[in-house]
């Protein structure tokens, strides 16, 4: 089950190595994201896309707020 | 919609999943650094030396206070730093000693640190405001932004497109 977390938790995580994905379209990450993270839009979200990321370190995934 | 993705991740196979809810919003809205393409943001030119007071202060102290420190407006905050008001230029000119509470304008408008330089001009210059204050989304006090600086940062960063990429 995909933990919730706030901003403090996820500094911690990428201070551990944690990988940050934003899942919002395109056009919306080009315009701002987190530092380091990188693209995957939700309507794109498989097992080919996520190839990218390590299955062994732990995922963030964000968007722009609760929506 | 990090929800949706957080448990599709899951169904993929990841195991080791969390989700931001609140998302980049509120990561802008408390100072912290974006990339991407949008303009510099307030946060930037944000004064953190604005003298601020407690609503239980004497307007004289605080007048003392505020022109020695060679400004001309105060922010109202509280222990925990939430804004509560402003003493501002006329109040502070005038030679009253009565309680901040009750020489302060109440409640007065803020904007977060993530807004753009160019939003921030434009609603200063609509409300006719030299300045506006910061704040984080919990209403803590960031700082002030001065109008005279925001704009001279905007044209500078207009005139440079390349000062303007946030990386």
């Amino acid at each position: 089950m995909p933990t919730p977390i706030d901003r403090d938790r996820v500094q911690r995580l990428l201070s551990e190595g944690a990988q940050l994905v934003e899942v919002l379209p395109q056009p919306e990450y080009e315009e701002e994201h987190l530092p380091g993270a990188i693209n995957i839009p939700l309507k794109t979200l498989d097992a080919e896309t996520t190839r990218r990321l390590e299955r062994e370190r732990p995922v963030i995934v964000y968007c722009n707020d609760y929506q | 919609m990090s929800p949706r993705a957080a448990w599709r991740l899951e169904s993929i196979g990841f195991t080791d999943v969390y989700d931001y809810v609140a998302g980049k919003a509120d990561w802008g809205s408390f100072g912290l650094p974006l990339e991407g393409t949008v303009g510099p943001r307030a946060g930037e030119l944000a004064r953190v030396d604005v003298p601020t007071c407690r609503l239980e202060e004497g307007l004289q102290e605080v007048r003392g206070r505020v022109r020695a420190a060679g400004w001309d407006t105060c922010i109202v905050v509280n222990a925990a730093s939430v804004v509560l008001g402003q003493v501002g230029r006329r109040a502070l000119a005038s030679e009253d000693d009565v309680p901040v509470e009750a020489a302060m304008t109440p409640g007065p408008s803020t904007v977060r640190p993530s807004i753009t330089l160019a939003a921030i001009v434009e609603r200063m210059s609509k409300k006719k405001l030299t300045c506006m204050i910061l704040t984080h989304s919990d209403g803590t006090l960031v700082g002030l932004v001065r109008r005279v600086d925001a704009e001279a940062a905007l044209g500078a960063a207009t005139s440079d497109p390349a000062a303007s990429s946030g990386g």
